[in-house]
């Protein structure tokens, strides 16, 4: 990116703040300081926003402000002091690897030349970290995946896809929260629900949580589901 | 408090409970959901002198056949150019009517249009989330998909037979073969003989088109960059294209974070309209400015507050309709008894 951060008008009722363009820790902790900059100090006529990878979404209310308004908004929330970004919990979340709910855990060894157990140890040895919710509700993309179970998406989906599955891809991984095709690698199945279903918190994650996972028996998994 | 029951005879597919929608959790992959074509779906409230917002039917090309159980209910229907029939007898395709027990309410597509909202006299009973009832498509979350056989219940109905009435819907509402768009916020991924292409020639709705969005069919815009651009927000109307150079045009359920670059967006105020389109039917683009655009937001927004005040105006007994014609006419009978 020639310049940054840059301040993009997206159709009559949005701006996108531009921060960088990559995956990158550092500039997703920049994302998320703006975005508790934002919460503390609501830009007038704003409705919502939404933190990304590399860049965060205004939306607004067009009778109310308009694009330059919130942009320069946003640019002055930028330019204060940093303030610590907003708090993170850290959470965690259970997965049974059991055979019949990891289809995919036979297929990740073979081509990461490592066994099954190895695997699931990588998988369990990774810090993960919410970057953004994206595609269905409750769909957390958390990166982290270690390096030696990194593997490119799938050639074919998979279709109809449990809810619950925790799948990978590449550095990303995520718990999945209905039934769906995807293209991901599915190693295990989680009984912890990311739409909790309480309404004062029905979303387990804030972006930004960091996030461990943790190996349970099959008692354990079929007692919480 | 009296209740009218409703039994549906026949959904077509994507027909589905909506009210305004739930603003606010986009960051949590939650889109806004609501109706396809707001405006309508705003129209059938204030006609009943319903406060704005509450839950409705979504009725889509497919149709949907609703028979009265139980009870009485004034009902509005408005949005596109539906054939609407009580019982067989034709009303207008936007209309307020009273449906009763026996009765049947038929609504099928018509000459134009691809979805309509029904608002009840009362408070239609429908499974809430995060504090909305309207339907998520991708998840079913919120009132969900209307089926055959569907039980509905609408408490606290009530007959406004004050309210009955045909409504002109306003000429703005209906498609032309011209959609404004804004561009970005990923135009830089295209060369400027794909963005001339964009700019000049002539789209189609294809038939992969539901409440998550339209593909179109149409020049190729391939994508000059390479694709390695993290996934970021979308709003609804946000053209996308993928990898393939074919654009997609995201809708009320659309999802919350795209890969692909955005050419451009279809600006809030015109999607109503948009959506109101078939598939097959043709379109250009026209380029706004993001101000320009703006500005189109908020003279839609005045006029749609015209017409929503008038439309809220209740019809009335047959000597206020006749004095409001006098009214209008500018002719005042000047008789008392």
């Amino acid at each position: 990116m020639t310049s940054s951060p840059r301040f993009t008008p997206v159709s009559d009722h949005a701006v996108l703040a531009e921060l960088g363009d990559s995956i990158d820790a550092d500039l997703h902790t920049e994302v998320l300081r703006l975005d508790g900059a934002l919460a503390a100090d609501p830009v007038p006529g704003m409705i919502e926003a939404v933190p990304a990878y590399a860049n965060l979404l205004v939306t607004f209310d067009p009778l109310a402000t308009d694009h330059g308004a919130v942009a320069e908004a946003l640019a002055a929330l930028l330019d204060r002091p940093a303030a610590p970004a907003g708090q993170a919990t850290a959470r965690e979340v259970e997965v049974c690897y059991d055979a019949d709910l990891a289809p995919d855990l036979g297929d990740v060894a073979r081509q990461t030349g490592l066994s099954e157990e190895e695997v699931i140890a990588a998988h369990l040895a990774g810090d993960y970290r919410v970057y953004l919710y994206g595609f269905a509700p409750g769909y957390a993309y958390m990166a982290g995946v270690p390096a030696p179970i990194r593997l490119p998406r799938k050639a074919a989906a998979k279709r109809d896809v449990p809810a619950g599955s925790v799948i990978i891809a590449g550095p990303q991984c995520l718990v999945t929260t209905i039934t769906m095709p995807t293209g991901w690698w599915i190693i295990g199945r989680s009984p912890t629900r990311i739409l909790t279903g309480d309404e004062e918190r029905p979303f387990l994650f804030d972006v930004g949580d960091p996030v461990r996972f943790r190996r349970i028996s099959r008692d354990r998994f079929e007692a919480r589901t | 408090m009296s209740r009218a029951v409703l039994r549906v005879m026949q959904a077509g597919p994507h027909c589905s409970v909506q009210d305004a929608g739930r603003p606010g959790h986009m960051r949590f992959g939650v889109p806004g959901s609501g109706p396809m074509d707001g405006f309508g779906f705003a129209v059938a409230h204030a006609a009943l002198g319903n406060p704005f917002g509450g839950a409705a039917l979504e009725v889509s090309m497919g149709g949907l056949v609703l028979e009265c159980v139980e009870g009485a209910v004034s009902f509005a229907v408005a949005g596109g150019g539906f054939r609407v029939a009580l019982d067989g007898t034709p009303l207008g395709p936007w209309c307020v009517a009273t449906l009763a027990a026996g009765q049947t309410l038929s609504l099928r597509p018509g000459t134009w249009g691809s979805w309509c909202s029904i608002a009840f006299a009362g408070r239609l009973d429908a499974r809430r989330w995060l504090g909305s009832a309207a339907t998520h498509a991708l998840s079913g979350f919120g009132g969900g998909a209307l089926t055959s056989g569907q039980r509905l219940e609408v408490e606290e109905a009530e007959r406004r037979e004050a309210r009955h009435a045909t409504l002109e819907p306003p000429t703005w509402v209906r498609p032309t073969d011209r959609v404004p768009v804004v561009l970005g916020p990923q135009e830089r991924f295209f060369a400027p003989e794909t963005l001339a292409a964009f700019r000049s020639e002539s789209f189609r709705l294809s038939d992969a088109y539901d409440r998550m969005g339209v593909r179109l069919s149409g020049p190729a815009l391939p994508v000059a960059a390479k694709l390695d651009m993290p996934s970021e927000p979308v709003v609804k109307g946000a053209v996308q294209v993928s990898g393939d150079g074919v654009a997609t045009v995201l809708l009320a359920d659309h999802g919350t974070t795209g890969g692909y670059p955005k050419i451009g967006a279809v600006p809030r105020f015109a999607l109503d309209a948009f959506c109101q389109m078939r598939s097959g039917d043709a379109f250009r683009f026209e380029v706004l400015s993001p101000e320009a655009a703006l500005a189109g937001a908020r003279r839609a927004a005045q006029a749609a507050d015209g017409y929503l005040a008038a439309a809220g105006q209740a019809a009335g007994s047959l000597e206020q309709r006749l004095a409001r014609m006098n009214l209008i006419g500018g002719v005042t009978a000047g008789e008392e008894d």
